[in-house]
């Protein structure tokens, strides 16, 4: 049988200045390391939400983003009469886009930030049903009117209800507000694609992306061979959430490493902070070590039993980390989205499978930092410890 | 019986032959003990005694397992020690020898109970009867009403009597015992002295103690001399008189 835990509990009680140094360590390199992680799947999960299951969306074949996508009218025409397509009582449910980048003051700290503005088609959200005017209207085609994304309103000057502005050679007028439910599109700026093309003044048959709703999920696969195997085509299709989930990943994984790589080299001090405050525990207690030993204690429940105190001691911190970084689950923050060059805002997503990876970041600098000082108690030379005071 | 001249006939509970224990300080090698022999029956009780740095101490690591001889052998109830691996001593240890350390050696965060139980973790015994062994080695020692205080609140001579019912809860073979009384006052020696004398009359345990007081050695059954690495039997001041 193991030594009684409550040793093991009420040792770490009597010396709690240095466990509480050790427990703040461990709380320290959790927190960042779970709000890091956070950021990225809060990115990931704002850029993923943009995309659905049901819709498809074309670009030319080999372009990595919009940005660098042209599909011309005719390709447009031919898609709207593809297989698979969704329909209703205007026709299919396609919308043929261009986005440009336009810069706006934001509210925060008065410098400009770009915006993704999308010229859509009237359509838009019936191709997107997950996007929903919450204030104002929709905007009317032909018109210099825009919609903004609930964060454009929250963020930026000059772009709330109401308010004109002035972009691109055009006086604007903002008719409404959409919740896009977290996604991408809550940063863009929608207005009608023909409008945006001539104040830009760009040619009105090229579009960067269309974006199709389907009848169903399933219905991508003769979506896409339709228009792969149609010698007037020259596009790549994908489902909209894999479209999204591309484009996060570079910015995810950029991210995650530096944000692992700054976890590392706290989680390094705080191992070193484990050790010592472990050491000491050894140290000051060798003769206890060594009476335990000479009663009969094996070595490997001597080790059982320090590992066991430096666990307790990294779970606490662990599970403080986790608590301390949990009100920043929600908290809108922004970053520049490098694949469209606009800002994005998003928010920390802390979910369950994140705090449990943070106990068990936790739990590895608690072995790491255990493991050298339990086998330093193991090893403890039992004549030599008795006679120590 | 207790002889050191190895001639002590084979049903000796403790039979030492030849024990050598040497230490290295440095370039210097020093010969802490030099060929000795001993025999102890079982139901002794025997003091050590001799100057300091005499090897008594030393002496006593080697009987109680948690130290190695240079040369020799000790054999403890027929079970031959010096030749167990490390964790074959260890499981030897919990099962043979009962520790009393000069310094009580409680550890300070359990309680009294807990402490006395601590050996008694290592059988298989339910809860229900560590717990009764517990209460029973309380009981002989007289500290029944302080089993739940922590060290830190019983004086030194209650210290060393939860040390003795910690050593002889899991009922050893033998007690070895360390300068029992070194750190106590005269009255607090005496009542400890008196335990371990009921312990070796009334319940037959056998005990090698090591002390520096001729008060305690004159308890003892027998007193052995140790100098310079050998051992010698003395007198006790009442058998020369």
């Amino acid at each position: 049988m193991a030594i009684p835990l409550s040793y093991n509990l009420r040792s770490l009680r009597v010396r709690w200045t240095s466990t509480v140094v050790a427990v703040l360590g461990i709380a320290g390199t959790v927190g960042v390391f779970v709000a890091m992680l956070a950021l990225a799947r809060g990115f990931h999960a704002t850029l993923v939400a943009s995309g659905s299951a049901d819709n498809a969306i074309v670009r030319r074949a080999g372009s990595t983003s919009e940005m660098e996508s042209a599909v011309t009218l005719d390709q447009v025409k031919i898609m709207e009469d593809a297989p698979g397509v969704a329909r209703d009582n205007t026709g299919p449910l396609v919308s043929p886009e261009v986005v440009v980048i336009a810069a706006f003051p934001l509210k925060s700290s008065g410098t400009d930030a770009n915006v993704q503005v999308r010229g859509v088609s009237p359509k838009a959200l019936s191709v997107r049903p997950s996007v929903k005017i919450v204030d104002g209207r929709f905007f009317h085609s032909g018109l210099n009117e825009l919609v903004v994304g609930r964060n454009v309103a929250a963020s930026y000057s000059g772009l709330g209800l109401g308010d004109t502005v002035k972009f691109g050679g055009g006086q604007w007028k903002v008719v409404g507000v959409f919740d896009a439910g977290g996604s991408a599109f809550d940063s863009e700026i929608w207005c009608d694609a023909a409008v945006l093309d001539q104040v830009y003044q760009r040619p009105l048959n090229i579009f960067q992306s269309v974006t199709a709703r389907l009848t169903s999920p399933a219905a991508l696969t003769q979506f896409k061979d339709a228009l792969t195997s149609d010698p007037r085509m020259t596009v790549t299709v994908d489902r909209e959430i894999e479209y999204y989930d591309k484009q996060s990943r570079a910015l995810t994984t950029l991210i995650t490493v530096l944000g692992s790589m700054v976890a590392a080299i706290m989680g390094i001090g705080a191992i070193f902070g484990a050790l010592n405050t472990m050491y000491s525990a050894v140290s000051e207690r060798s003769r206890e070590i060594a009476t335990m030993r000479a009663i009969g204690f094996g070595s490997g429940i001597i080790v059982l039993s320090f590992l066991f105190e430096a666990i307790c001691i990294a779970l606490i911190g662990g599970a403080i980390g986790c608590i301390i970084v949990l009100p920043l689950n929600g908290l809108t923050t922004g970053t520049m989205n490098w694949q469209t060059f606009s800002h994005l805002a998003f928010a920390f997503r802390i979910t369950p499978s994140l705090l449990i990876a943070g106990i068990v970041f936790s739990l590895l600098m608690g072995i790491l930092g255990g493991v050298p000082p339990a086998v330093r108690a193991a090893r403890t030379r039992i004549a030599y410890a008795l006679r120590e005071l | 019986m207790v002889r050191v001249d190895g001639n002590g006939n084979g049903d000796s509970l403790v039979r030492v032959r030849g024990l050598d224990k040497k230490y290295q300080r440095g370039s210097e090698e020093i010969h802490v003990l030099q060929g000795l022999n001993l025999d102890v029956d079982a139901g002794e009780f025997v003091a050590f005694m001799g100057p300091s740095g005499s090897g008594k101490s030393t002496l006593l690591n080697l009987l109680g397992g948690i130290d190695l001889p240079t040369a020799g052998t000790i054999t403890v109830a027929n079970d031959e020690i010096t030749h167990l691996s490390g964790s074959k001593l260890t499981e030897w240890r919990a099962r043979h020898v009962g520790f009393v350390f000069q310094m009580y050696n409680l550890i300070p965060v359990l309680t009294a109970f807990q402490n006395v139980e601590l050996p008694l973790l290592l059988t298989k015994l339910s809860k229900a009867e560590r717990r009764k062994h517990v209460e029973t080695a309380m009981a002989l020692v007289e500290l029944s009403d302080r089993m739940y205080h922590y060290p830190r609140q019983l004086s030194g001579g209650q210290e060393q009597r939860v040390g003795i019912a910690r050593a002889i809860v899991a009922d050893p073979t033998f007690l070895l015992c360390d300068e029992p009384t070194g750190d106590l006052d005269r009255k607090s020696a005496d009542e400890v002295l008196s335990l371990l004398e009921t312990l070796s009359r009334q319940h037959g345990k056998t005990i090698l103690m090591v002390t520096h007081d001729p008060l305690a050695a004159e308890r003892a059954h027998c007193i052995l001399h140790l100098d310079k690495g050998v051992l010698t039997e003395g007198k006790k001041a009442g058998a020369a008189q």
